[in-house]
């Protein structure tokens, strides 16, 4: 009931892959706690004073009987008591079982106490991990995201904190409890009868043995499970989002009789892990009836021998029924223990992770031109940008935002390995608009993704409005451009919403002013719910053209001086297309442009054509003169090379 | 809801006769943890309060004997209740599996593919571990719980009463939890789910995050939720942490009170001192069953959601069926004919997405399909291997109506490449066998070669046994489509579409491609939609599709002439190219 998602079922028993240095992982895990040290010092009383009710409990079971019941009954029998009530001893078996009612209420309500304060430090402390896991992620360098896979990340959110969440508020207080009924039943258990005691111990003993032997067995044929797991799931996947494929080859009992083979697999090593993993229990179980049984008959005969009363008798073994079920439980807590700090290892992995670097000390500021040239910082938003640019000595600058952009011998690589730009210049003037062309892996999108700062250059300058982008504060330079991606990401939330991206501050005037400038306006007005269309999981409910169109206006409102686009690609039909073009071109106006170009029609107007192949510019200069050249780019026109 | 596990249940086939020995193994075991009270009793009782040292070690021996008795009926039901779970598991999964493929593209249509995953992953999962625990315990608690308070009974009548009271109760108080907590869980897995979508989002969208710098923005609404989820979870499961103190509580109670009336009989002479500890026991074993009822209760309904879902895709009904086709019938050759043709992918949609089509395609034509987004062009096609069925009209292939055809036969003898293609993981040469399992080795060498993949395969350094991943990724869009059309021309087909499959495809090498596929076959009838008026111009006649209606079928130079949107599309693609 209180799992979180999805199966928890026996398939992520052999998940846990052990942690690396798990002295840290602990200090830091406890660390999270510091602010709830007295509260778990509170919750630890509770928890001890809840065990122990239940463990000294069982004790007054002796001195009832044999203080009390046992003489009473003898006294009774005796004659000349007329009433229960006349006998001495009444009064102290009823305080008795007062004081036992006492120590049994504190017990259930220090159980509730102790679990609501661990509800609470739990919950919080889940929630403040997930709060610092967000957060530095969003930190993170784009090329953390390209070297880790969504489900990776994903899984450190769910998985990993679900089993963190699982040893936070059970596993870690099950220890604890396990622990002082151990300890407390012991102690109880060699005040009544030593000889006992040990005989009980002897019997833990092979009941541990076996119950590794069978964790054993379960333990290999899980792993075998898993992988079969793996392999029926992923075969589902795969015809599945085939399935129209297969109908069309008429595959469906070729693909029916390769599920049953895999099916079958998973279905025997299933069975195996789980038959060993189901009688764990029942074996436990019962072996602890034999030990009852046999710890029975001998304290009997040493009842009858007198070396034991009848009272001690009762309370050891009612001690010793539940001596063993603790040792049980611990076995198990400490698998969610190991598979818990794996987890938390993980996650601090990705803690860990360098943030993305941010020296800068220029910034973007509004301002406003004085007559006599000058320009001057203003609060408000006057349309006119600047770089604030601070000085050693204390003195600014300001310097208008134009939007030139230079390349000067960059070399770049995702990988050391591999550069994919190698040596590239450029140069880009205010309001320009640059193209650039070739094929995929050219180095195109790298070139925009450099610009922005995703990735930083080890070679090379790449200068911006003169200043190298270094300089310029990370968050300020990505305000000064705008970007339309090739895969236009919508998030769930409104069309307003969505288009106010680009500006949170925008009102509403103004967002349908900018879908009216990229052509988004209406097709808006005619979604069933206008600008409050609620937009579901990235857009889905809207064509791929509409997406295009909003993320345009997105792009619009945020009114940058330099723009980035990454044109797409898919087939959309030729009206759609040249709404767009028609967006993009209003969008272009006055501004330094970059596009990246798939449809060669739309660059015909730019002052320059870069076209690239293997991260270099083999071709560059306008239309009129690439296509005079008779290169590369008059093939690409000509439609004589692919473009994918 | 019961029908539903009722219709599960069919599907135990060969592991119906473990599912039947697992509660009665299950039985036997309770029946010999039942027992053992009420021997210590005994024990106690005539053996050492009677300081009777023969009568103890005989009750002693009887216990031990009841307890391995009782291991092997836990140890067998363990495994038989593995064995009727995940045999269970491994029905249904195969039933669905099944179920899937039977289905119709309109059928397909109506579930995402993700739910469809979901269903016979985590759906399938549930279930199987729900009924694996069932089959121990459904019988096996209300059992115990009726046995225990039957010996208590025979133990002491008077007393039982303590538990009648109790039972009710704590059952109460259970449920009242149970039935509390159930809304606050289902709301905090809402929560759940929405963050984590929010999450996924976030992750797949980072570039535009970090472009527009809205980290603070993302954070902010990330801890919203996050603290959506804390809230919700400390809502639902402060309900569910009464459970333990109520227990306590009741089993503390039962104690006291049985202390109490018990020691007074006990010192009246009615009871004995001895049976105090049986009754203890059965204290413990009375309540814990209750628990274990509701807990069996809850994870009922919580697997109800995954019962309802699989269901939900077992009792969909297939729309297209060829159970009343000639069996015998073959395509006498490739000619189309669609004959009044109507067609709306939602039944109830008052404006259909094909309205009144009557073509004629002849055998061996060579036919272009161009329109915009939405103009039906792909649905048109769809047509012909039947892979929808007309809403009215006919749609004649080979001069027989589609349905007349066995779907095999007709689907073998109409290739078609689709838009949104698919290649499998494995080598190439096993993706292309699809086409033709029989293939020779100069049949797929030819067939690549028509469809301009032969070079680029023999530039991997496998050639045709290079490992495709999953989908495909390893090879350019391009090259995938190439593939694809490969794949279908090995079926040797009378009839090949190609749903706009070379627009990853260079304007030359698709050239090539079409005048390959007039060599290949030549009496083969090809339909080529297509985004690009070059990908279609040479071809016989050319359909121009607008707003699900054909708004004219003619030649090239015809259409140039008079069509206005052909003409318009045209004139927009030769901007550049003059």
């Amino acid at each position: 009931m209180a799992r979180m998602v999805g199966s928890k079922g026996p398939q992520n028993f052999a998940r846990g892959k052990k942690p690396q240095n798990m002295g840290k992982t602990i200090v830091r895990l406890f660390s999270y706690f510091s602010e709830f040290r007295w509260l778990l010092l509170l919750i630890a009383v509770f928890i001890f004073v809840s065990t122990l009710a239940q463990v000294v409990g069982t004790s007054f079971l002796q001195v009832i009987v044999d203080d009390y019941l046992e003489p009473m009954f003898a006294e009774y029998q005796a004659g000349g008591v007329s009433s229960l009530w006349d006998m001495e001893l009444m009064t102290g078996f009823v305080h008795t079982l007062l004081m036992m009612a006492g120590i049994y209420i504190s017990g259930a309500v220090s159980t509730y106490v102790y679990s609501r304060l661990l509800l609470k430090v739990s919950t919080s402390t889940l929630f403040k991990i997930r709060q610092q896991m967000f957060s530095h992620m969003e930190r993170l360098p784009i090329r953390y995201f390209d070297t880790h896979t969504h489900g990776e990340l994903m899984s450190h959110y769910t998985n990993d904190v679900d089993t963190l969440r699982e040893m936070l508020s059970n596993t870690l207080s099950q220890l604890l409890v396990g622990a002082v009924t151990i300890i407390g039943t012991f102690i109880m258990m060699v005040r009544y009868s030593w000889l006992l005691t040990l005989l009980v111990i002897a019997f833990l003993c092979v009941q541990m043995f076996i119950a590794a032997m069978l964790a054993g067995r379960s333990g290999k044929f899980f792993k075998e499970q898993q992988q079969a797991i793996g392999a029926v799931n992923g075969y589902i996947e795969e015809m599945i989002e085939g399935q129209k494929v297969v109908k069309v080859f008429c595959h469906e009992d070729e693909t029916k009789e390769g599920f049953a083979k895999r099916n079958e697999r998973l279905c025997h090593a299933a069975t195996e892990a789980n038959a060993f993993s189901n009688m764990l229990m029942p074996v436990m179980g019962n072996l602890a009836h034999i030990c009852y049984a046999v710890t029975a008959m001998a304290g009997g005969v040493m009842g009858i021998h007198g070396v034991l009363t009848l009272g001690s008798l009762i309370s050891f073994l009612e001690y010793s029924r539940n001596f063993s079920r603790p040792f049980a439980q611990v076995s198990q807590l400490f698998g969610t223990i190991l598979s818990a700090l794996a987890g938390a290892e993980r996650i601090f992995a990705m803690l860990d992770e360098a943030p993305e670097v941010d020296d800068g000390y220029v910034t973007l500021v509004n301002a406003r031109q004085l007559p006599d040239g000058s320009i001057e910082e203003t609060a408000e938003r006057t349309g006119f940008w600047a770089w604030k640019h601070p000085h050693k000595d204390g003195t600014l600058t300001y310097t208008p935002v134009k939007g030139n952009v230079e390349f000067d011998h960059v070399v770049f690589g995702y990988t050391p390995e591999k550069v994919v730009l190698n040596d590239v210049s450029l140069y880009a003037n205010d309001g320009e608009k640059i193209a650039f062309v070739g094929s995929t892996g050219a180095g195109k999108t790298t070139i925009t993704n450099l610009i922005n700062r995703f990735y930083d250059v080890p070679d090379g300058k790449i200068r911006y409005d003169g200043i190298n982008i270094n300089k310029i504060k990370k968050d300020d330079l990505r305000r000064s451009l705008a970007m339309v991606l090739q895969d236009t990401h919508l998030f769930t939330g409104t069309v307003k919403e969505n288009i106010r991206y680009g500006r949170l501050d925008a009102t509403d005037e103004e967002i349908v002013a900018a879908a009216k400038r990229a052509n988004a306006h209406y097709f808006i007005t005619h979604l069933p719910k206008g600008y409050d269309t609620m937009l579901t999981a990235d857009g889905t409910n809207l064509s791929q053209g509409q997406r295009q169109l909003l993320a345009i206006a997105r792009a619009a409102i945020a009114d940058p001086p330099v723009l980035i686009l990454d044109e797409a690609t898919s087939s959309i039909d030729t009206r759609t297309e040249a709404l767009i073009e028609k967006g993009m071109d209003q969008l272009m106006e006055g501004r330094t442009v970059f596009v990246i170009a798939h449809r060669l029609s739309t660059i015909r107007n730019a002052q320059a054509i870069m076209v690239l192949e293997k991260g270099e510019i083999i071709e560059r200069g306008n239309h009129d003169a690439l296509i005079a050249q008779k290169g590369k780019y008059y093939q690409l026109y000509t439609g004589m090379f692919e473009l994918s | 809801m019961l029908q539903k596990f009722k219709q599960l249940l069919s599907y135990l086939g060969e592991y119906k006769k473990y599912a039947i020995l697992t509660p009665l193994v299950m039985v036997g075991e309770a029946a010999m943890e039942i027992l053992i009270p009420f021997l210590m009793a005994r024990m106690l009782t005539y053996g050492v309060k009677a300081q009777n040292t023969e009568y103890t070690v005989k009750i002693g021996i009887i216990m031990i004997v009841a307890s391995i008795f009782s291991l092997a009926c836990g140890a067998l039901g363990g495994r038989f209740s593995a064995k009727a779970g995940i045999g269970f598991g491994k029905n249904i999964r195969a039933k669905l599996f099944e179920r899937v493929q039977d289905f119709s593209f309109a059928n397909v249509d109506r579930y995402s593919t993700a739910s469809l995953v979901t269903r016979l992953t985590t759906d399938v999962t549930n279930v199987q571990n729900t009924f694996m625990m069932c089959t121990r315990m459904l019988v096996r608690s209300p059992s115990m719980l009726i046995g225990a308070f039957i010996m208590a009974i025979t133990i002491n009548a008077k007393m039982a009463v303590v538990f009648a009271v109790v039972i009710p109760i704590l059952a109460i108080a259970l449920g009242l939890i149970a039935s509390n907590a159930h809304p606050r869980f289902t709301k905090m897995l809402e929560r759940y789910d929405k963050m984590n979508a929010a999450l996924q989002e976030n992750l797949i969208a980072i570039r535009v995050v970090k472009a527009f710098v809205r980290e603070r923005h993302e954070i902010d609404k990330f801890e919203a939720s996050a603290d959506e989820v804390r809230k919700t979870q400390v809502a639902a499961e402060k309900i569910v942490l009464l459970n333990a103190p109520v227990m306590q509580l009741c089993m503390y109670g039962c104690i006291l009170a049985i202390l109490w009336f018990g020691g007074r009989m006990s010192i009246l002479g009615t009871f004995d001192i001895g049976e105090l500890s049986g009754f203890i026991s059965y204290i413990g074993q009375i309540l814990m069953s209750l628990m274990m009822i509701t807990m069996i209760f809850i994870s009922l309904i919580i697997s109800m959601a995954s019962v309802r879902r699989i269901c939900e895709v077992l009792d969909e009904t297939v729309d297209i069926s060829d159970d009343h086709a000639d069996p015998t019938l073959t395509l006498a050759d490739g000619s189309v004919v669609f004959r009044n043709v109507s067609f709306s992918y939602n039944k109830d949609s008052e404006n259909p997405n094909l309205e009144e089509i009557d073509l004629t395609i002849r055998s061996g034509e060579t036919i272009g399909i161009i329109g915009g987004t939405g103009s039906a062009k792909s649905t048109l096609v769809q047509l012909i291997p039947r892979l929808y069925d007309v809403t009215e009209g006919s749609v004649l292939v080979g001069g027989h109506d589609v349905r007349d055809y066995k779907l095999n036969v007709l689907r073998d003898q109409v290739a078609m490449v689709l838009q949104k293609n698919v290649l499998f993981s494995g080598t190439i040469r096993e993706n292309l066998l699809w086409g033709n399992p029989n293939a020779t080795e100069e049949q797929i060498v030819e067939a690549c070669k028509a469809a301009q993949a032969h070079d680029f395969i023999m530039s991997f350094p496998h050639g045709y046994d290079t490992e495709l991943g999953q989908g495909g990724t390893n090879v350019s869009g391009g090259q995938k489509q190439r593939l694809c059309i490969a794949r279908a021309l090995l079926k040797k087909p009378k009839i090949m579409i190609l749903d706009d499959s070379t627009s990853a495809v260079d304007t030359a090498t698709d050239s090539k491609i079409r005048d390959a596929l007039q060599q290949y076959h030549s009496d083969i009838t090809t339909i080529i939609i297509a985004q690009r008026i070059s990908s279609v111009a040479e071809a016989d006649r050319i359909l121009v599709m607008d707003e699900g209606k054909c708004n004219a079928f003619d030649t090239h130079e015809n259409l140039l002439r008079e069509n206005a949107i052909y003409r318009e599309v045209y004139e927009s693609q030769q901007k550049g190219a003059e």
